[in-house]
């Protein structure tokens, strides 16, 4: 069964077209990344299938659980309340900007959703917390707070608060776009760390050789479709007029 | 009258204008918060509501207000206006206005939470209730902490406005005592008495925004 799956999506803002019938499916496990120049609705996509931005039309399937679909009326329908809660539990979302809440500590970032809302206990969630900041490599900064740390560390503890709701699969909405190059080798490490640990990764990017060695599959979007998918080296090799010009240097 | 005499009858009125601030804040801190939901509800009715009471309490001096509220009873509806509803009026007066300032400072506390902290907790899972509450509102009192103080220091003030309707407060017995008295005395005294006031009101809101200094 398909992790996720996208169908015939489509989404405008104010009667501009961002994203023209795009179809979409994620396998289990399987690292996905979607690139293209800015304005391609390349996050509108992921915000579509995070449900924090409506679609006007298509479909949104979790594991087989229709999470939205277009009525009859063309209308677009979603689940119900109770039911989105369990779907939304599939998936976790790491930030452009991060998103840490300020006033809580790094821990207590981390450790605040597994127990006030998957009502896991505190021995078990903290436990799991210092897991992930020593995968993080940051088991020195569990009490420091976020306005404390850089903004690599930041993006690793939203990482780290992201994978402690032991999500399936993982969206990254342009990761490392408000970092230096320093800090995105560190945060890029950290993402490339996590393939191992089996859960599906969609990543929107425009960090290309990253894209090309984390994938297993890559989308280049433009204009809101999608031009091209398949495996890295395939489309990194492409030899479309489009992705060309927007690869550029990275195609041989 | 000595100073002594003045300043004990002077004290009968401190605990009167304390006892209005207190009884104001308690209740018009959270009254506040219920009148910002409503101010920005999506209702448009209840919204537009809101909205005109809001605009009736910044736009009008608070002293027609309290009287509004004193002598409404018996002007519309006839009801015989008893000495003990004297202070009732007065409370009901700056709680209602209070609030409405509250309300203002909230909502533009709240409007200035980034939309990605509500996404956030979005994607946890963290219910309305719980965003609201754990994530939203202890961030938003850190913003409007300076705000809200210059609120409570106009308050300590605003409470001598009680003397138009004959609340024996501070300053009603302050002006009493000056022209019985014919001394310039009680008038010191009470300058005195709300600066020492507010100097209090200050440093403990100081104190508030220190303890809330650990985060940015």
């Amino acid at each position: 069964m398909k992790l996720l799956e996208m169908n015939h999506v489509k989404k405008s803002f104010d009667g501009l077209s961002v994203i023209q019938d795009i179809s979409l499916s994620v396998e289990k496990g399987e690292i996905v990344s979607i690139i293209g120049p800015s304005g391609s609705g390349k996050s509108t996509l992921l915000r579509c299938a995070t449900m924090l931005e409506t679609m006007d039309s298509g479909e949104l399937i979790y594991l087989g659980e229709k999470a939205a679909w277009s009525g009859k009326d063309g209308k677009m329908l979603y689940a119900h309340k109770k039911d989105l809660r369990r779907i939304r539990e599939n998936y976790g979302l790491v930030f452009q900007n991060f998103n840490l809440f300020p006033h809580f500590s790094v821990l207590k970032n981390i450790m605040d959703a597994p127990v006030s809302v998957q009502k896991k206990s505190r021995e078990y969630a903290h436990q799991t917390a210092m897991e992930l900041l020593k995968k993080m490599g940051l088991e020195d900064k569990a009490e420091a707070y976020p306005c404390q740390l850089s903004g690599g560390q930041c993006q690793r503890v939203a990482i780290a608060r992201a994978l402690a709701l032991n999500p399936n699969i993982l969206f990254f909405d342009e990761p490392t776009s408000a970092l230096d190059p320093e800090l995105t080798g560190e945060v890029l490490k950290v993402i490339k760390s996590l393939a191992d640990l089996h859960i599906a990764m969609v990543i929107v990017t425009h960090e290309m050789s990253f894209a090309r060695d984390i994938s297993d599959r890559v989308i280049f979007m433009a204009n809101g479709v999608i031009i091209e998918e398949g495996p890295p080296q395939k489309v990194f090799a492409s030899d479309n007029e489009r992705t060309r010009s927007f690869l550029g240097r990275y195609i041989p | 009258m000595t100073v002594e005499k003045m300043i004990a009858q002077l004290a009968g009125g401190m605990f009167v204008s304390i006892q209005i601030f207190l009884v104001t804040l308690i209740f018009s801190l959270p009254l506040g918060m219920v009148v910002a939901f409503g101010r920005m509800s999506k209702h448009p009715l209840l919204r537009g509501l809101v909205k005109g009471y809001i605009s009736i309490m910044r736009g009008t001096p608070l002293m027609l207000q309290l009287m509004v509220v004193y002598f409404g009873p018996y002007y519309l509806f006839g009801i015989k206006i008893t000495n003990s509803y004297r202070i009732w009026a007065a409370w009901i007066g700056f709680v209602v206005n209070y609030a409405a300032y509250f309300a203002e400072i909230y909502r533009s506390g709240i409007q200035s939470m980034p939309a990605g902290q509500y996404e956030a907790a979005k994607l946890l899972g963290y219910s309305r209730t719980q965003t609201f509450f754990k994530i939203i509102l202890p961030q938003v009192v850190k913003r409007i902490l300076p705000s809200v103080t210059n609120e409570v220091i106009t308050l300590v003030k605003d409470t001598s406005l009680a003397f138009t309707i004959s609340v024996l407060e501070m300053f009603a017995i302050a002006k009493a005592l000056a022209s019985s008295q014919t001394s310039l005395i009680p008038f010191v005294a009470a300058g005195i008495f709300y600066y020492l006031f507010n100097l209090v009101v200050a440093m403990a809101m100081d104190f508030a925004e220190k303890k809330l200094a650990y985060y940015q």
